[in-house]
């Protein structure tokens, strides 16, 4: 047995529990998962049925786990996990799954579909059978502190930028601040109008807050790769540089998966709770707005829809928010047909956006995202997610789409009411 | 000689099989490990674990259109069945004589027809989208097809048995049941309690985090 066979087995393994036991005894092989998939509804591939994404971790527990399997695999009959499964497996969970969760909501039975391929995504990255994308990616935020390679330079000159643009100063290593803002590197890197945005939005609203030198980047590449070890380590810095400070909150900036990693993920990561309150960007202005500290101006005319990041909404359980924020400052903003809960991914979450390979096929799960865009009409899409941004712009681009993307945060930042000259 | 081993020892040694196995099951869910989540729950995960158990009979609104005949072929199979298992005369006379000792209002005769059409018609349904169907295809096992076959020919003996009333039939229904009883813990079968505690859980995931699952 190969040393990378036997560590991708001796972490399933270690991955079977309770939830293990009753989903995948539950499971009937339906197939109703897959037209929930967007990787399954756009290609018409069944192998990217969401269930079928599961088979290195089911097959373990079959053979090793389950009654049946057990006096199968005594009887010589079961055929046991290969290291050929890995490596077949390997671009289902890797390219054709992007965490959205959608699976997970309509199984009949009630299996986690997206929580168990994850667990799969675990041993694959531990035993060596991940995407090369991907691999640079995390080793990068290891090694440099962000897996577009963004340095602190960088971003203090982001930052100069800002202030220069804003006029406003902002705030580096307060300590006792109340927030302490987190960045993803996409909104570094491409959105710098994000960090203009927070200036203005705090200073209207009069938050105390900072951004810390030691950890700034949001993003979790350890959590995309599905590596609970690496994950681990970049929650911790974020941990530590938010301990430094003393602050009370943290705030998670427009990105899904690094709103999974910190909110929910992260305790569990690295074994403890946090002595800090973690808060979504989108729940702090809803928050701010609903206690009047933000007051806006004027109304957009022109038709908005809002895609809702999946580990933002679906798995997330922030639905209200971006919709109260929008309602504010549009008055013709119309829903998708399937929003919310039931949203369709933009095609490039779970690491699918920073993964080379995956390239053409998550512009073709795209094609779901731009039928849902182009049914409302809307002349702009509005979300909460910097990566789904940019993946929905790239797409956009790709399909010669007549539609602009824009952030939330920035929106309301343009919106708000000019202070009385004093 | 048969019928004294159908009607005796493989009876009990079938119930036996298939009350350890279930047991034992269930049990593994109950004492798996399960690491508790450190994260602040955002909302109460009991009364969503609860919820999803019920709400998942029905399907979301997003994919009714998809996966309607399923559900429907599904209900029909399920609650043909169930009616056949619990209403048909034999079942309760069998069931008050020897392991209850009380029994309950049987169906009519015209019950009992439309309820095994309503089985028989939802499980030949399942059964052949499941080898039709490129997706059910792919995923399924020889555990499913076992399953689905075996349950089958239950039915069948089993209304064969009742319309016909032949001593031999009864026999051939019996020994079939028992058999069915003794795959039922180490196949997908399973899922006819295993449902429970999956749903539970990912309707306690999803709640914690305030999701409406």
């Amino acid at each position: 047995m190969s040393e990378k066979l036997e560590k991708g087995l001796e972490v399933l393994r270690s991955e079977v529990d309770s939830k293990v036991h009753s989903f995948f005894s539950s499971c009937v092989n339906c197939g109703i998962c897959a037209e929930a998939c967007l990787f399954y509804t756009e290609t018409q591939d069944p192998r990217y049925t969401p269930i079928y994404k599961t088979e290195p971790l089911r097959k373990l527990w079959r053979n090793e786990y389950s009654l049946g399997g057990k006096i199968r695999s005594m009887l010589g009959l079961s055929k046991p996990l290969t290291e050929a499964d890995f490596a077949d497996w390997e671009e289902l969970v890797y390219d054709g799954c992007s965490m959205c969760g959608r699976c997970s909501m309509v199984c009949p039975v009630g299996v986690d579909i997206s929580g168990m391929i994850f667990k799969v995504k675990h041993a694959m990255s531990k035993a060596g059978f991940s995407p090369e994308g991907l691999v640079g990616a995390t080793q990068r935020a290891v090694d440099i502190g962000s897996p577009m390679g963004i340095t602190m330079k960088a971003v203090m000159a982001t930052i100069k930028h800002a202030e220069e643009n804003t006029g406003l100063k902002i705030p580096m290593d307060v300590e006792g601040a109340d927030y302490m803002a987190l960045l993803s590197s996409n909104e570094i890197a491409l959105y710098p109008e994000y960090i203009e945005s927070l200036a203005k939005i705090f200073d209207h609203a009069g938050v105390s807050w900072t951004l810390s030198s030691d950890a700034y980047e949001a993003t979790n590449s350890g959590l995309q790769i599905g590596n609970k070890t690496i994950a681990g380590q970049l929650v911790e810095r974020v941990v530590a540089g938010a301990e430094k400070l003393g602050v009370k909150n943290v705030i998670s900036p427009e990105c899904g998966h690094a709103y999974t990693a910190l909110r929910w993920e992260g305790p569990n990561f690295i074994g403890r709770a946090y002595p800090f309150k973690v808060v979504h960007i989108m729940e702090l202005l809803d928050e701010l707005l609903a206690a009047g500290r933000i007051k806006t101006t004027g109304m957009e005319s022109e038709k908005l829809t809002f895609h809702d990041p999946c580990s933002i909404v679906r798995r997330g359980g922030i639905n209200a928010q971006p919709r109260n924020l929008l309602n504010q400052i549009s008055d013709n903003f119309v829903e998708m047909a399937d929003h919310g809960n039931m949203n369709w991914c933009c095609g490039g979450g779970g690491g699918v956006s920073s993964n080379e390979r995956a390239e053409e096929l998550k512009l073709t799960a795209f094609n779901k995202k731009k039928s849902q865009i182009e049914a409302t009409g809307a002349e702009a899409v509005v979300t909460a997610c910097s990566n789904c941004r940019m993946v929905m712009e790239e797409g956009v681009e790709t399909n010669e789409m007549e539609v602009e993307l824009l952030g939330l945060t920035e929106m309301i930042a343009e919106h708000l009411e000019p202070r009385a000259a004093s | 000689m048969i019928a004294n081993l159908i009607d005796g020892p493989l009876w009990y040694f079938s119930l036996a099989v298939f009350s350890l196995g279930v047991l034992w099951q269930l049990v593994s869910i109950i004492f798996a490990s399960r690491k508790p989540d450190l994260s602040v729950a955002r909302g109460a995960a009991g009364p969503a674990a609860l919820k999803t158990v019920f709400s998942r009979f029905l399907p979301h609104r997003e994919i009714r259109p998809q996966v309607g005949i399923q559900y429907i072929a599904g209900y029909l199979f399920h609650l043909g069945l169930f009616a056949l298992l619990f209403f048909a005369a034999p079942h309760v006379v069998f069931l008050e004589e020897n392991l209850l000792g009380f029994g309950w209002t049987t169906m009519p005769h015209w019950a009992f027809i439309v309820s095994a059409q309503a089985a028989f018609f939802g499980l030949i349904i399942l059964w052949l989208r499941r080898m039709v169907n490129p997706v059910s295809r792919l995923i399924s096992t020889t555990d499913d097809h076992v399953a689905a076959i075996l349950t089958f020919v239950v039915m069948l003996t089993g209304c064969l048995a009742l319309l016909e009333g032949f001593e031999a039939l009864r026999l051939l229904h019996r020994f079939t049941v028992e058999l069915w009883l003794i795959y039922f813990p180490f196949s997908a079968l399973m899922h006819t309690f295993t449902f429970i505690p999956s749903r539970a859980f990912t309707g306690a995931w999803f709640g914690r985090r305030g999701v409406d699952a």
